[in-house]
């Protein structure tokens, strides 16, 4: 039952699918459509998972006092904030009181965390206080003001201003400038690391060299030779290369893919 | 352009440099950025699965049925049995009841590699095989248009595609000794594979430079703003906060330059 | 110690430093550089240039902030010139944070729709763009390959909404759409794998025109595909990006950032060039040395 039962089920459900690309009958196709619909909402479950660890590394970070714990405020605070714009929608034309409400909910998870967080009873007692009189205030402006209002079952919440304007302007910024530093790492990589050692790496230097110059309007002048020459790199030894890499992963996911299905490969399970 | 919108876009402009002030060293600000995106990301990502998948392919499936028949008497109460799979798929983190979350992670990787198999063979491995296969145009060996060693189209140019990648495959097999005539055809497969590897790193060079050009024209973007006279809002407000951002940046610049002299006298 | 030495031992934050003044100078100085098209490009450029108005075409916005310095322009780009020639257009987004591009570029670009513009002398006059009538985002999913089969029997069944919550049945656009048979061509922008599942699941299973928006780093990569005609064009990076502008004559991001790649390039090439002339002098002094030893 533990693991015999999971490699039966990979087996008929693989076998399965597999059939059913060969053989398109009304009802394979019937019982087709019905899995790709189930296991996508299977799958929304599984990367709930994977939230629920960021928050509990956050929170634990805190509890423990681990080292630059007092960041994971930052990012419990931006998870939350995010959570509640997109979970709620201006309906008169100011924001009244909501800015206030996110206030005073973030002071009460603040207080929360610090419960956890406190070691004696005197601490504990001070917390839970805060704690309790923040979220009765926040549930009271949230009651009472009218400006805004929640939306779970409707999705007015993404077209939330706010919501909008941390996904611009916090989200974007960020995550593209994290990946910006590439720029730099390539630059000191070309630095230190590309070196002429042997003709292969003379090669790959030469070939990058082509590409790296066929839009450059001085070095090729009018004739674009660089253009030209590099576009035949592409296209022809490039092509040859790339193609024995594709046909090779593809023969290697095959392989793994029947490994998987035969009960061969069996990491995917974990142990126990 | 508002007042709002500016103040909005300093604000990704702070947390774009302190992005980058990692390059020179570790540093609050950076620790500040790297933390907000996390959770901003997370919160993110709550909120789409939420209201774009949770809500339409489940909650609005048993919309009709009512919560203390356990949506049975929805019209479609069969989409309860992968809500109740995918529950179980939190059983994971227990030690007693882990078990339990291997029956719905079997079924999707047994759905998700019996898709994969017959359509990754017919598209990664026929498809580019059969292209491998094609004829060769011997009546335009040197060029389609007179004689043309660049010519992607030519004869010539197929020809090279098939040794090519025939000796790049040959290379990649390793169950048997690369020696001999064996040994001669893996070695120009090395070198096919390597003049591929070098135009990807050309590529590769492009790409990330992008990365840094899109982030200084967002800052420019930012500066033009604070002194664009032809926006309806425009006022000394946006100087200000333009001037207090700079400010910012030179202090930290000059602060960090006071830190670093001084522990340079000290280490001399 | 020679002055090979010290360039060899000299720190990284120097070359960071000369790299971003090189860049932040080519950014502030204007002038222009000639794009020269190619014929990957060009595929893509004039496949939507044919399409005759009303047509829908599918664009796939399946990348992160991560890569919008590449592929944003390509979609301010391509989706710009299939609302001017009025094409209707369905978006997706099945990466995690694509739905936000694919939100904030429907914004912008609507905008520059209000306004009357002349691309290739021909004068185009503005128009609102209508959710629902012009366009139809159908938002993200997770698990993309099982999503792009899905989509494949009915974009009903992985969408029965589109991003904002509407029912597809009552969006203006989608009625008597069914699934890519409807779609005059699928253009997906992409910086991972999602690729691959386009390719695979989705042009190999139901065989419609295929284009790929790619990043600088997979681009080498996804050539096999062109040359077997699973794939009718591809745009590479930046370059490709600006390519799509000049054919469209719509000089965006894209045309301004490749100014600066010039000297950038130029910038990592000299790096290259020193690094291996440290390299081979020091080599050569080692060599000389073990001799006299």
């Amino acid at each position: 039952m533990k693991r015999q039962l999971p490699f039966v089920l990979v087996f008929i459900f693989g076998l399965f699918m597999m059939f059913q690309y060969f053989v398109p009958h009304e009802i394979s196709e019937w019982i087709y459509e019905f899995l790709l619909d189930w296991i996508v909402i299977i799958g929304i479950f599984a990367l709930a998972l994977g939230l629920w660890s960021l928050f509990r590394v956050s929170v634990d970070k805190i509890k423990m006092r681990k080292d630059n714990w007092g960041y994971s405020y930052i990012t419990l605070a931006g998870l939350f904030v995010m959570v509640a714009f997109g979970f709620t929608h201006r309906v008169a034309d100011a924001w009244g009181l909501y800015f206030i409400w996110i206030l005073l909910s973030l002071l009460c998870l603040g207080s929360l965390m610090q419960l956890r967080a406190a070691t004696n009873s005197r601490q504990k007692k001070m917390y839970f206080a805060s704690a309790l009189i923040l979220l009765i205030l926040s549930t009271l402006v949230a009651v009472f003001d009218d400006t805004w209002r929640f939306y779970f079952y409707t999705a007015e919440g993404l077209e939330n201003s706010m919501f909008r304007a941390f996904f611009d302007y916090i989200l974007l910024p960020i995550l593209s400038t994290m990946f910006a530093l590439l720029a730099f790492f390539i630059a000191s990589a070309a630095y230190r690391a590309f070196r002429a050692r042997n003709v292969l790496a003379t090669l790959l230097l030469l070939a990058a060299l082509l590409v790296m110059i066929r839009f450059n309007p001085w070095i090729q002048g009018d004739e674009a030779w660089a253009s030209k020459a590099s576009n035949w790199l592409m296209n022809v030894p490039n092509l040859a290369a790339q193609r024995a890499i594709v046909i090779g992963i593809g023969l290697g996911i095959v392989a793994t893919a029947l490994k998987v299905i035969l009960g061969i490969e069996r990491g995917y399970m974990g142990k126990g | 352009m508002d007042f709002y919108t500016f103040l909005w876009m300093t604000f990704a402009v702070f947390v774009t440099l302190a992005t980058f002030s990692f390059l020179y060293k570790d540093n609050p600000f950076y620790k500040f950025a790297e933390h907000l995106v996390v959770g901003v990301s997370a919160g993110y990502f709550v909120i789409i699965l939420w209201h774009n998948a949770l809500v339409p392919n489940l909650f609005q499936k048993l919309a009709d049925g009512d919560w203390y028949f356990i949506w049975l008497n929805s019209s479609q109460p069969w989409y309860i049995i992968p809500a109740i799979l995918g529950v179980l798929m939190w059983t994971r983190f227990s030690k007693d009841y882990g078990w339990v979350s291997r029956w719905p992670m079997a079924l999707y990787i047994g759905i998700s590699t019996g898709i994969a198999i017959p359509l990754e063979m017919a598209n990664r491995v026929n498809k580019q095989l059969y292209a491998m296969m094609a004829d060769i145009d011997w009546s335009h060996f040197f060029g389609t248009n007179g004689f043309d060693l660049l010519d992607v189209n030519s004869g010539l140019s197929q020809v090279i595609i098939f040794v090519g990648a025939a000796a790049a495959l040959i290379y990649f097999f390793f169950s048997k000794e690369h020696t001999g005539l064996f040994g001669k055809i893996a070695t120009v497969g090395i070198w096919t594979l390597m003049i591929g590897f070098g135009a990807s790193f050309g590529f590769t060079v492009m790409a990330r430079i992008s990365l840094f050009i899109n982030r200084v024209q967002d800052v420019g973007d930012w500066s033009e703003a604070a002194w664009d006279s032809t926006n309806s809002n425009y006022g000394a407000g946006f100087q200000i906060v333009f001037w207090l951002m700079v400010a910012i940046v030179i202090g930290y610049i000059i602060n960090e330059l006071r830190q670093f002299t001084k522990t340079r006298s000290r280490a001399s | 110690m020679g002055i090979f030495d010290k360039l060899m031992k000299l720190d990284r934050r120097w070359v960071f430093l000369l790299l971003a003044v090189v860049c932040v100078w080519s950014y502030v100085v204007p002038f222009d550089i000639p794009i020269r098209t190619e014929p990957e490009s060009e595929a893509i450029y004039s496949f939507i240039d044919s399409l005759p108005p009303g047509d829908i075409v599918f664009i796939a916005i399946d990348y992160d902030p991560n890569n919008l310095a590449e592929l944003h322009p390509m979609t301010y780009a391509v989706v710009e010139h299939c609302w001017r020639k009025e094409l209707k257009v369905i978006f997706t987004a099945l990466s995690q944070n694509g739905p936000g591009m694919a939100d904030q570029a429907i914004r912008d670009i609507s905008d520059s729709l209000l306004v009357d513009k002349v691309y290739n002398g021909v004068e185009f006059k503005g128009r609102e763009i209508i959710r629902g009538k012009d366009y139809c985002f159908l938002g993200y999913k997770p698990y993309y390959a099982l999503i792009i089969l899905g989509m494949g029997q009915d974009f009903r069944l992985p969408f029965p909404t589109d991003y904002y919550g509407t029912p597809l049945d009552s969006v203006e656009m989608m009625k008597g759409v069914i699934n890519y048979d409807q779609v005059a061509c699928v253009i997906d922008l992409s910086g991972g794998s999602i690729t691959d599942a386009w390719i695979s699941y989705g042009q190999g299973r139901f065989n419609f025109p295929l284009a790929l928006g790619l990043t600088g780093v997979m681009t080498a990569q996804y050539y096999p595909y062109l040359g077997s005609g699973q794939i009718f064009g591809i745009m590479g990076g930046l370059l490709g990006a600006a390519q799509y502008e000049e054919m469209a004559d719509n000089p965006g991001r894209a045309k301004e950032g490749m100014r600066v790649q010039l000297f950038a390039h130029l910038v990592i090439i000299f790096f290259i060039v020193v690094g291996n002339i440290g390299y081979f002098v020091t080599r050569y002094r080692q060599k000389k040395q073990k001799e006299v030893s």
